[in-house]
């Protein structure tokens, strides 16, 4: 599916980086310490976290993540906004909490293939 | 291919540019067609070191050199220096404050992760002098 699919849930917004809901999503990682993130975050991956400032854009990028997804009402700050817009990176935050989030992600890919 | 060499000096404690050297180095190994298996090793092994210069140093460089058989990176600050280096290896183990492990820092995780991502890996350091990473990343086994 791609990353614009998530949408099709009408409690998420997209709140930077538009231009990357064009993204493949094929995978879900939850984690909010960056270094193990770093090591583990796959390429076409979602990933799930409370961390919101602009330092995650980076490692999101690096490891060619889908797009960001900010769990229970984490809003990213204007720098990693801007930085998000930059690179094309999708941020989209929701209320859910990291377990909700993972279980719509998995309704929403069976439905999207 | 030539030889290519990139240079980036890295501030501390800023953290609004951190990663911006690593985000440079992957875009131009993506355009030099370099494998993408090989570029997220030096991703992990750039934003790593990357970040300890800006969590933990005085300000220091990144340099990295990519010839036709490895791809050589050099992080090297202006201190305070590393006391124990094995102790600074151990997973877990790490000296960041509480307000940069707030932020996902200071897992102790760093350079671990550097080592396990390299072909070769040095890490020497003075007290009150700099602390210096090797990581060379060999293109072809």
């Amino acid at each position: 599916m791609k990353v614009k699919d998530l949408l099709k849930e009408e409690s998420f917004t997209v709140i930077a980086g538009e231009k990357g809901l064009d993204k493949e999503l094929e995978g879900v990682y939850i984690g909010d310490l960056l270094s193990w993130v770093m090591a583990h975050l796959q390429e076409n991956e979602a990933w799930i976290t409370i961390q919101s400032h602009v330092n995650v854009i980076a490692v999101a990028v690096l490891n060619d993540a889908a797009c960001i997804l900010l769990a229970e009402g984490a809003y990213l700050d204007e720098d990693a906004k801007k930085k998000a817009d930059q690179e094309d990176l999708a941020v989209i935050m929701t209320s859910m909490s990291a377990f909700e989030l993972a279980v719509k992600i998995n309704e929403l890919m069976k439905e999207n293939g | 291919m030539g030889t290519v060499n990139l240079a980036f000096h890295v501030a501390k404690e800023d953290f609004s540019k951190a990663g911006e050297a690593s985000s440079s180095i992957k875009k131009t190994l993506k355009k030099l067609g370099i494998d993408s298996k090989i570029i997220r090793k030096v991703a992990i092994v750039t934003y790593e070191a990357e970040m300890n210069i800006v969590i933990h140093s005085h300000g220091g460089k990144i340099t990295v050199d990519i010839d036709t058989e490895k791809i050589k990176i050099q992080a090297i600050d202006q201190g305070p220096g590393i006391a124990d280096t094995n102790k600074a290896m151990e997973i877990g183990f790490s000296t960041a404050t509480q307000k940069v492990r707030e932020l996902g820092f200071g897992a102790g995780m760093g350079l671990p992760n550097i080592k396990r991502n390299s072909d070769k890996f040095a890490i020497s350091s003075e007290i009150d002098k700099y602390t210096k990473i090797e990581s060379s990343i060999y293109l072809t086994k």
